[in-house]
């Protein structure tokens, strides 16, 4: 009987221990195939974009990088399929992709029929506006009655109503499809005020603008837009890496580990740094890839900060403020789960 | 006495219609509408050309860093061209392979060229197929000879516009005909089924074809297994061009006048003996001019493949038009993709010229 007890326990044990050393059916898949299968964006200035050699890059590819980086120790694992905003959630829910990071908004409808996962947020955005410096507008509130530049068809042009009119202000919107032309159309004086996502009107602001100080982004945010990768249902590990992946990339910026400097806190006595470089702990086995899965993608692809100034922020042609992006104590919403 | 009876000297005509001036007054001040338009011709051409001349050559800017210089001296930036060139041209493919698509179009179009010549046709120009498109697959996908494999995902640029367009013709053109055919059929069945494939495909947009291909057709496959994207799309142009050619095709069999047919009837020939050696030959002459014009709207239409991802010439120049260090050029890159998209073009429109002219010389 003890034996019969045991035979069953040592079972539980082993089919337990399958369970976590086996990964899901796409991760599984990824490894065989030696390589991520990564959806982006056709082209999107910071996110993801072909430079003039043909090479994807920005904050949404990195992550795609990373997520190499972790499983094979190399960011240059992947493939990218371009992928429209008609084609993506088709493209991963058939299995074309294995991810999708493609400045997607996390929303519940999304999340729930159309089964897939968001994994994380790697850029949060939101509709802002912007008015000349000159107006002396302080606030979105003080607003009413102005003449908004905006684009067609667009929830940005749904929010800017319902915006309006829950603060019961009158506006006179000008509708112009083209982004060329709206942008133009602002700078000419044809409206007082630009309205779409804020990272889209820092950019404007920095490469249309001829004084780039003569004009001001309110503070105001009239829209949550979480932007962040997707992975269908069915593979819950591979759920959990990408997760994962952008944490140890937020956890490497707060504990000030950097691409540069990472090999010198391979012997930091920190011991929250020490369990995400994989000097103690077994963090990387339990998430089914390497142990030195968080020291490749800082290594190789660098901490959040590294690559948010890079593609999109003070070292890049946009020049986007870190802002809700910034970490969670530096006063954003960039907060990492506790890798321990 | 001989009176010596010299020919007075001709007068020279009047100088008004000899030299320049002559010419002038004979080709454009011959009547008051003609004097109108060139007056008219001449203030555009006043207009335009300086205005052309200055963006060109006067106000275009060789070097800069980024956009703000080129947009200051308000010309054509050609710094932003050479930095952006292979990006419109190749697009994705690697960038230190950029010969082998640049060698296996240069091999394609040879091919199509010879082609094209029918002195050229000869058993060896078969070879030359034969050998020359393996080599076109080798040099763009590589994997094998010590090239590096690339994905048709990476493929770009002018090559895949010329690749889609040139295969959506010519497996498009065999198509169409038997399509043609089957339309005139008396076998009920294959006539339906061919008038109702032509009726479906041209009631649809072909972005409602390319939109099926691309995002439909991967739902209807078991998970896992997924068809490339770039043949899928091949075969939504071959499908959707196939079905305007054999419209084409059809006016050309209906002008082929009821003696022929039964000519040939009369002398024995069995269907595809008559249709291959008597009614095809005429009819396909005939439709020379639209074939082409449906040959040149395909290459076009082929730019329409960036609402499905693919990076050909057109995509890719959007692609350079993002870069937020090159704001604001769009007037350069699209001039600069109009002029290739006009040289090959242009280029099919005058051979089919030269065809119809050699082909119509026994009806002169």
């Amino acid at each position: 009987m003890k034996r019969l007890s045991t035979a069953i326990a040592t079972g539980a044990v082993l089919v337990l221990a399958a369970g976590a050393a086996q990964a899901g059916k796409d991760l599984d898949a990824i490894k065989a195939r030696g390589q991520v299968i990564c959806g982006v964006s056709t082209g999107l200035a910071g996110f993801s974009l072909a430079d003039s050699q043909g090479k994807w890059a920005g904050l949404d590819v990195d992550l795609c990088r990373a997520l190499s980086a972790a499983i094979f120790g190399s960011p240059d694992k992947v493939k990218y399929q371009a992928l429209t905003a008609q084609q993506r959630f088709t493209a991963l829910q058939s299995g074309e992709v294995d991810l999708l990071s493609r400045n997607t908004t996390w929303t519940l409808t999304r999340d729930t029929s159309l089964g897939l996962n968001f994994a994380a947020v790697n850029f949060y955005d939101g509709q802002g506006f912007m008015v000349p410096k000159k107006l002396g507008v302080k606030s979105a509130r003080e607003l009413a009655g102005a003449t908004v530049c905006v684009q067609p068809g667009t929830t940005t042009e749904l929010n800017l109503a319902d915006y309006f009119r829950a603060n019961r202000m009158d506006f006179k919107p000008v509708v112009i499809e083209r982004l060329d032309e709206i942008n133009a159309a602002y700078f000419s004086g044809r409206c007082d005020v630009l309205t779409t996502d804020a990272s889209g009107l820092a950019s404007v602001r920095i490469k249309d603008a001829k004084v780039p100080e003569d004009h001001v982004i309110l503070p105001e945010l009239i829209s949550k837009e979480p932007l962040g990768p997707v992975v269908r249902h069915g593979d819950d590990q591979l759920l959990d890496l990408v997760k994962w992946t952008h944490y140890a990339m937020l956890e490497a910026e707060e504990l000030g580990v950097t691409s540069k400097n990472v090999d010198d806190q391979l012997k930091s006595s920190n011991p929250g740094t020490q369990r995400l470089l994989g000097v103690s702990g077994d963090m990387g086995k339990m998430l089914g890839v390497d142990n030195k899965w968080a020291y490749n993608i800082v290594k190789t692809v660098g901490n959040y900060a590294e690559i948010y100034d890079k593609h999109v922020g003070k070292d890049s042609a946009l020049k986007i403020e870190r802002g809700l992006n910034a970490l969670w104590n530096k006063g954003g919403l960039q907060y990492a789960m506790p890798i321990r | 006495m001989t009176a010596e009876t010299a020919p007075l000297p001709d007068l020279k005509p009047p100088s008004s219609t000899i030299g320049p001036i002559g010419w002038l007054r004979r080709n454009l001040f011959n009547s008051i509408p003609n004097t109108i338009l060139t007056l008219l011709a001449l203030w555009f051409l006043w207009q335009i050309v300086p205005a052309l001349y200055d963006w060109l050559f006067v106000r275009s800017t060789v070097e800069a860093a980024d956009s703000r210089v080129c947009r200051d001296a308000g010309g054509l930036c050609i710094a932003f061209l050479m930095e952006k060139h292979r990006l419109i041209l190749f697009g994705l493919y690697p960038f230190e392979q950029h010969w082998r698509p640049l060698a296996a179009m240069c091999l394609f179009l040879a091919l199509i060229l010879a082609t094209c010549n029918r002195r050229f046709w000869k058993p060896w120009l078969w070879l030359c197929w034969a050998m020359g498109l393996p080599a076109v697959g080798v040099l763009m996908w590589g994997g094998v000879l010590g090239l590096r494999y690339v994905g048709t995902e990476q493929w770009g640029g002018l090559p895949l516009t010329v690749f889609l367009a040139a295969f959506g013709m010519v497996f498009a053109f065999p198509l169409s005909i038997l399509l043609a055919l089957g339309r005139r059929s008396k076998m009920p069945a294959i006539q339906a089924l061919c008038i109702g494939y032509i009726e479906l495909i041209r009631g649809v947009p072909l972005i409602s074809v390319l939109f099926m291909a691309s995002v439909m057709f991967p739902l209807f496959l078991p998970t896992g297994v997924s068809i490339d994207k770039l043949l899928r799309t091949q075969v939504a142009f071959i499908l959707f061009a196939a079905a305007y050619l054999a419209e084409v095709v059809r006016g050309g069999l209906q002008a082929i006048p009821r003696g022929q047919y039964e000519a040939a009837d009369s002398l024995g020939l069995g269907y595809w003996q008559k249709t291959g050696l008597i009614v095809l030959p005429q009819a396909l002459k005939l439709v020379i001019p639209p074939l082409v014009n449906v040959f040149i709207g395909i290459f076009k239409d082929t730019s329409l493949v960036v609402i499905i991802g693919l990076f050909d010439l057109m995509n890719a120049a959007k692609q350079a038009l993002i870069d937020p260090n090159w704001r604001g050029l769009a007037v350069d890159v699209y001039v600069a993709v109009s002029v290739v998209y006009f040289v090959f073009c242009y280029g099919m429109s005058k051979y089919s010229q030269a065809l119809e002219a050699d082909f119509n010389k026994s009806h002169r």
